[in-house]
C-alpha cells in the first residue's frame, strides 16, 4: 500500500533539546519554593488535584536530575527520519511525559510520572501465543533489531477530548507481526501490558480488569501507519509514556495505545479489552477517532491540543484523527456508529 | 473526663464577641481566597499542568463544592454541638460558592470553547453532567441575588423556602461532579457521602423534635 505524504520534515520545527532543558530547569527552581508554599497552605490529602501541580512539578524535578546524576534517559542511535507529520507542531517533552493516562501507576494525569520512577523496563521479554506457528519469546533487544527505528510524528487523539503531537521511535507493527508467525486461524491479536503489583501501585485498587489489555484487527495491526513504540523524542520510552515498549495506533483514541507489553496473542474471535469491560456502552472494540459519533462524557467533536496554553481553544477533531486517506478502506462497509 | 467534655462543650458554645467575629470573618475571608490566589500564583509560574484548562475547571468546581457542602455543615454542627455562631458565616460562604461557579462557568465558556455557542449548547444538550451543572448554576442565580440582609427582609418567609433549593444545588453538584469522573469515583463518592451524611443529620434532628412536640403535647 503506499502511505501519501506530503513533505519532508524541516529539522526546525523540532525544538531543540536545550530548550526544553532550560525550561526544566527553570521550573526545578520554581517548583521548590512551589511545593513548600502548596503543602503549608494547602495540606488536605483528600484531594488528588490539589497535590497536583505539587506532584506536576516534583515530577519536572526528577525529570531534570535523571538527565543529569541519574542518567537513565538514553538516546537511541540510528533512527530514521520520516516525513510524518510535517507541518506538525510537537507538543513539548514536559507535557508529553507529565500528563498520562497510566492507571497502573495511578488515575491522576500527574501520578504516572511519579510513581513509576523505580519501574525496571529491563529486562524485559515479550511472549508470543494463540494462534500463533508455535509459542514464543523475544527480548526488547531483539525487537529493537527486528527493523530499522523510525521517527514518526504521530497526533495522539485521547477519548477525553485532548491531544498531542509526539515524534515516537518504533517499528512497524506488521514486522513484529511477521516475526511472530500468526497462522491462518488468527483474525485479531491482543496486546497485554505488565500486572506488576510489586513495581504499580495503581493495581491494587480494582479500577481496571488487570492486566490492561487491548486489541486489533490483524489488517488494522499490519496497517503501515501501525507502529510498535519503543521511544519518544530521540529517547527510550520514559518509565510513564508505557517503557520498554507499548502500541501507537494514531487513528485510533489513545487508550488503545497498550502500555508495557508482555504479551501478545493473536486469536480467531474478537478479544474483549479491558476498557470495554469497563464501559461497554462507553468503549468499544475499534475506538476510531471519530468526531460524528458522540461519546456520553466528552464531545468528539472537537479537541484541546495540549501546550497552547490557557487561551488556544479547541482545534476541531477529524475523521479518523486525520489518518482517514491512509486506513478509512479498512472500514468500508462497516457500520461506525454501532461499531465505535 | 466529665469534666473534660464539658470545657470543650463550653468552649464550643462560647460566643465571639464583635471583634473576636471581625477577626474570624476576615480569616474565612482570606481562606476562601487562597484557592483562587493558588491559581493566579501557579498560573504566573507555567505550573498548571499540561492541560491548564481542565485544570483551572476541576480547580474551581472542587473549590465550588467544597465551599457549599462546608455551608451546609454548619446547621448540623449547631445541632449537635449547640454551638450557634458559626452560622454567622454561612452569608460569606455561601456568595464564595457562587463566586467560584462563576469562575468555573467562565473558565468553561471561556477558555475551554471560547464561546463558540454551537459547540456549548451541543455539549449541554448531549452529555448529561454539563447539564446538570449548568441547571445547578441556573439555581444558583436567585439565592446569591437574595442574599443580602435587605432581600431577607423583604421575602420574609419566602425567603427560607427559597434558600431550601441549596440541597438541590448540592445534590446537583456533586451528581455532575460524579458522572463527569471516567472510572475513578473515589473523590465524588467522598463528597457525596459528605453531604448525605450532612443531610442525615438535619433530618435526624427534625424527627427528633417533632417526637418531643408531640410527648409535650
Amino acid at each position: 500500500m503506499i502511505i501519501q505524504t506530503k513533505s519532508d520534515i524541516v529539522p526546525s520545527e523540532i525544538t531543540p533539546q536545550q530548550v526544553f532543558d532550560q525550561r526544566r530547569h527553570f521550573i526545578q527552581q520554581a517548583s521548590v519554593g512551589l511545593i513548600a508554599a502548596s503543602a503549608a497552605l494547602l495540606s488536605q490529602p483528600l484531594h488528588a488535584a490539589l497535590a497536583n501541580t505539587a506532584k506536576v512539578e516534583t515530577n519536572r524535578v526528577g525529570a531534570a536530575s535523571k538527565s543529569g546524576s541519574f542518567g537513565s534517559r538514553q538516546k537511541i542511535a540510528n533512527v530514521t527520519k520520516t516525513s510524518y507529520g510535517a507541518g506538525e507542531k510537537l507538543t513539548p517533552y514536559d507535557d508529553i511525559t507529565t500528563y498520562n493516562n497510566y492507571y497502573e501507576f495511578g488515575t491522576d494525569k500527574a501520578e504516572p510520572a511519579l510513581n513509576s520512577k523505580l519501574f525496571k523496563p529491563h529486562p524485559w521479554t515479550v511472549s508470543i501465543e494463540g494462534e500463533v506457528k508455535k509459542n514464543k519469546t523475544i527480548s526488547i533487544e531483539d525487537i529493537y533489531k527486528l527493523a530499522p527505528l523510525e521517527e514518526r510524528i504521530y497526533r495522539m487523539r485521547c477519548v477525553e477530548g485532548w491531544s498531542m503531537v509526539i515524534p515516537w521511535i518504533g517499528l512497524p507493527l506488521a514486522q513484529l507481526i511477521k516475526w511472530a508467525e500468526p497462522n491462518a486461524n488468527a483474525k485479531y491479536v491482543e496486546f497485554i501490558s505488565l500486572a506488576d503489583k510489586q513495581q504499580m501501585s495503581g493495581i491494587n485498587l480494582p479500577i481496571l480488569d488487570w492486566p490492561y489489555s487491548e486489541g486489533l484487527r490483524l489488517d488494522e495491526a499490519m496497517h503501515p501507519l501501525a507502529i510498535m513504540a519503543v521511544g519518544l523524542y530521540g529517547e527510550q520510552l520514559p518509565n510513564q509514556n508505557g517503557a520498554p515498549m507499548r502500541l501507537v495506533v494514531p487513528w485510533k483514541y489513545g487508550f488503545k495505545g497498550a502500555k508495557s507489553i508482555v504479551k501478545i496473542r493473536f486469536s480467531e474471535k474478537m478479544p474483549v479489552s479491558s476498557w470495554m469491560k469497563a464501559g461497554p456502552s462507553e468503549y468499544g472494540f475499534y475506538a476510531n477517532v471519530n468526531p460524528q459519533v458522540e461519546h456520553p462524557r466528552w464531545s468528539q467533536a472537537s479537541e484541546k491540543r495540549i501546550g497552547g496554553g490557557l487561551f488556544a481553544g479547541r482545534i476541531k477533531t477529524q475523521m479518523f484523527n486525520g489518518y482517514a486517506e491512509q486506513v478509512g478502506q479498512m472500514y468500508a462497509g462497516l457500520d461506525l456508529r454501532k461499531n465505535f | 473526663m466529665a469534666i473534660q467534655q464539658n470545657s470543650i462543650a463550653s468552649l464550643l458554645r462560647a460566643v465571639p464577641s464583635k471583634k473576636q467575629m471581625r477577626g474570624i470573618k476576615l480569616i474565612v475571608f482570606a481562606l476562601c481566597l487562597a484557592p483562587l490566589l493558588r491559581l493566579f500564583w501557579l498560573g504566573a509560574h507555567d505550573a498548571l499542568s499540561a492541560n491548564p484548562v481542565e485544570f483551572v475547571e476541576h480547580s474551581t468546581g472542587f473549590w465550588t463544592l467544597f465551599i457549599l457542602l462546608t455551608s451546609l455543615s454548619l446547621t448540623p454542627l449547631r445541632l449537635i454541638t449547640r454551638c450557634a455562631w458559626p452560622i454567622q458565616l454561612r452569608r460569606m460562604l455561601g456568595l464564595f460558592m457562587f463566586f467560584y461557579v462563576c469562575l468555573h462557568l467562565t473558565t468553561y465558556l471561556w477558555l475551554d470553547y471560547s464561546f463558540n455557542w454551537t459547540d456549548i449548547i451541543n455539549d449541554i444538550v448531549k452529555h448529561p453532567y454539563v447539564l446538570l451543572g449548568s441547571s445547578a448554576f441556573i439555581l444558583a442565580i436567585p439565592l446569591a441575588i437574595t442574599s443580602s440582609h435587605a432581600m431577607m427582609r423583604r421575602l420574609g418567609r419566602r425567603w427560607l423556602q427559597l434558600h431550601r433549593l441549596v440541597y438541590l444545588i448540592a445534590m446537583l453538584g456533586v451528581i455532575h461532579f460524579w458522572w463527569l469522573v471516567k472510572k475513578d469515583i473515589r473523590e465524588p463518592l467522598l463528597f457525596a457521602s459528605v453531604l448525605l451524611i450532612l443531610l442525615a443529620i438535619r433530618v435526624y434532628y427534625k424527627i427528633l423534635a417533632k417526637q418531643r412536640k408531640r410527648l409535650e403535647n
